[in-house]
């Protein structure tokens, strides 16, 4: 059934859902390349007036990939729960827009299992940035495993201590850059420059001695596939989180290799191990804008409403971190810093009130038309909206990844300047190593207590 | 020599680490030595593949071009990058076996200063294409113009601030248009400082053996090279 809304004598047609949400979105590169963009302006708000008026339960009925084609869409229509929706079943989109900015912060947790990622994505399309602001902020997502991440109040730092060749004193001395300056309690993240399993095992291995040495209440993950996951846990490596990137489509997915079958035997794996302590939340998932036509995997659908059903399937799971990766993906999907701004902020605004612990990878490329002025401004932004996590990379230039994230003073920026603590099992612990402001390393942590001599 | 100072974890890495505090902010001298490296990397962006240089090292190789009419569109348009124009299809011998692409990618100064040194550590006689403008997938198009039955596909790599002369290394078995980035294998940060051209073709090598006995490349062909390389 074809939607429409005369604006100005012309009335703009929209074929179905998929096309109305794809016509309703703030422009961005990607939509442009995967042809699915509006045309012009008018077009464009023609499409957010009539997704404005479009019943919530309609998003029930038509789906914007069919439910035979496609896992994701099975996933999110049979795990739609009808009473946690009926307190805003009566509403149309625009009036759940409404409905959110004036909700109390209570109403929202319950909320969550009866909305899917389409309603979710629809409504953050009609909304700026303050509403997306405002709304997140109102979101509580709380999640354990060696400590407590999304306390209101605090703001947790994945510690990201890269090295182009993997090697572990260069890792190490990264490791040890950020916790001197307070990052580390989201998780100690290393993304492998490559996906052998003896380095993987090499890694795996010495952040857990770091992390044991300095008896640290945090958690470590490699960030390699899923599969190598599995193999080292075969292997008896000390696993705590098991890391994949997902997507919002069967077909993405499997570009990246995995299923939800394939999720689920690796959560269960993780589980096996009993490595939690507060918690058993054990899975780390990485997502993005764009992620799906670049594999060619889209089906017609614009690229920030894929982005929502990605987190459709985070959410199957029990993750104790979620996070885009907004201006990762490049130029081609998000040209510019005003985009990647939007985009951040729609994401983490998509994933809390979905009601994942959502972290935002606040990055660019050196193709991206942004800087970190650009990076800044999101960076504050979703700091006032309750982001879950940042990134902590030394000085923000990720040197094996190639691109630029936050730094580890960016989180002591933002932390600073917002009034937020770290996760309080952490913040104790670096009172109890004299971790501070100050110039010199502290014995306690002296480099030499894990073998950097 | 025990480490004292924290900027002495500068030995163990090129990460910027021990970079003091001005407040929680970084000092004004590390702030600006940012700024001139995304400087660089900004303009390396825009480096152009030097053909005939490369031409004069590889010797008068096929020099190919993707459907990306120039710079702003091959950023814009990825799908354009990983297509090969039509006419150079159609030009293109049937060698079969193993072909080697050196394409541009996102910043030419990695492959215009190491392909060549590349092609010779590998050591292997297979035929050289050199193509302008173009993404990994375009090995899919030339490998099977080319009846390959394999392609290794020697690709600038973008940009970071430490590094403009990064290459990568992208493996893929039976290519054709279509394969998808699960089904490659891929080996980057093949710089001076990173991954060196004896340590890469000694996996190529390595990894191709392996991709014939499977049958693919990709997530199924499990790095597990033993006496892994990287470990220095």
């Amino acid at each position: 059934m074809p939607f429409r809304h005369a604006i100005a004598g012309t009335t703009h047609v929209f074929a179905d859902l998929r096309t109305l949400l794809a016509r309703a979105t703030p422009f961005r590169s990607g939509d442009a390349l995967a042809g699915v963009a509006a045309t012009s302006a008018a077009e464009r708000v023609a499409a957010q007036r009539a997704l404005a008026d479009l019943p919530l339960k309609h998003f029930l009925n038509e789906t914007v990939i069919p439910y035979e084609a496609d896992d994701v869409t099975r996933l999110i229509q049979d795990s739609h729960d009808a009473a946690a929706f009926a307190p805003v079943s009566h509403l149309t989109v625009g009036g759940f827009r409404d409905w959110l900015l004036a909700a109390e912060p209570e109403a929202l947790a319950p909320l969550r299992r009866g909305l899917t990622p389409e309603m979710v994505a629809a409504v953050s399309k009609i909304m700026r940035i303050s509403d997306l602001i405002a709304v997140a902020q109102k979101c509580r997502v709380v999640t354990r495993f060696r400590n407590t991440i999304g306390l209101p109040g605090t703001l947790s730092i994945r510690l990201q201590p890269n090295h182009p060749t993997d090697d572990l004193r260069g890792v190490a001395a990264s490791t040890l850059d950020g916790l001197l300056m307070g990052a580390g309690d989201a998780v100690i993240g290393v993304n492998p420059a490559t996906d052998n399993i003896e380095q993987v095992l090499g890694l795996l291995t010495m952040l857990d001695e770091v992390r044991t040495r300095f008896d640290i209440p945090t958690q470590s993950c490699v960030l390699c596939h899923v599969t190598t996951a599995l193999l080292a846990m075969e292997r008896g490596a000390p696993v705590d989180l098991v890391f994949q990137s997902i997507g919002g489509t069967q077909g993405v997915n499997e570009s990246f290799g995995v299923t939800q079958a394939l999720l689920r035997e690796a959560e269960d794996a993780a589980l096996s191990l009993k490595r939690g302590t507060l918690g058993e939340d054990v899975m780390y998932f990485e997502t993005g804008q764009g992620s799906a036509l670049s594999a060619e995997a889209h089906h017609g659908v614009d690229q920030q409403t894929i982005e929502a059903r990605a987190y459709g399937v985070a959410r199957a799971f029990a993750p104790l971190l979620v996070n885009s990766v907004v201006g990762f993906i490049g130029p081609e999907y998000l040209f510019d810093g005003k985009q990647i701004i939007r985009a951040g902020l729609e994401d983490h605004f998509c994933g809390k009130l979905l009601g994942l612990p959502m972290g935002v990878d606040i990055c660019y490329t050196n193709h991206a038309e942004a800087d970190q002025d650009d990076m800044d401004t999101l960076l504050t932004s979703l700091g006032v909206a309750g982001v879950t996590y940042i990134m902590g990379v030394p000085g923000a230039d990720d040197v094996m990844l190639a691109y630029q994230s936050t730094s580890f003073h960016d989180g002591l920026y933002a932390r600073a300047a917002l009034g937020k603590t770290p996760a309080p099992e952490f913040a104790a612990w670096l009172e109890r190593m004299g971790i501070g402001p100050g110039e010199a390393i502290p014995a306690s942590m002296a480099p030499a207590l894990i073998g950097l001599t | 020599m025990s480490i004292t100072k924290w900027s002495d974890l500068r030995r163990f890495t090129q990460a910027r680490v021990g970079l003091g505090r001005s407040g929680n902010a970084v000092p004004t001298g590390a702030h600006l030595d940012f700024q001139e490296a995304h400087a660089a990397a900004r303009d390396a962006v825009w480096s152009a593949l030097d053909v005939e240089a490369l031409r004069a090292e590889l010797g008068p190789v096929p020099v190919l071009h993707s459907e990306a009419a120039d710079r702003k569109t091959y950023l814009l348009r990825p799908d354009l990058g990983r297509r090969l124009r039509a006419t150079d299809r159609d030009s293109l011998p049937r060698t079969g076996g193993t072909v080697i692409v050196v394409a541009d990618g996102l910043c030419a100064s990695g492959v215009q200063r190491q392909a060549a040194a590349m092609v010779r550590a590998l050591n292997a006689g297979w035929p050289v294409v050199i193509v302008e403008q173009a993404r990994v997938a375009i090995g899919d198009d030339i490998g099977e113009a080319m009846g390959a039955e394999a392609v290794v596909v020697l690709i600038g790599e973008r940009p970071g601030l430490s590094a403009q002369d990064s290459m990568g290394i992208y493996l893929t078995w039976q290519p054709r248009r279509g394969r998808t980035d699960a089904e490659r294998n891929c080996i980057s940060n093949v710089r001076p400082e990173g991954i060196s051209l004896q340590d890469a073709a000694a996996k190529v090598h390595w990894l191709l053996r392996g991709a014939r006995a499977l049958g693919a490349t990709g997530v199924a062909l499990k790095d597990d090279m033993t006496s892994a390389p990287l470990l220095r």
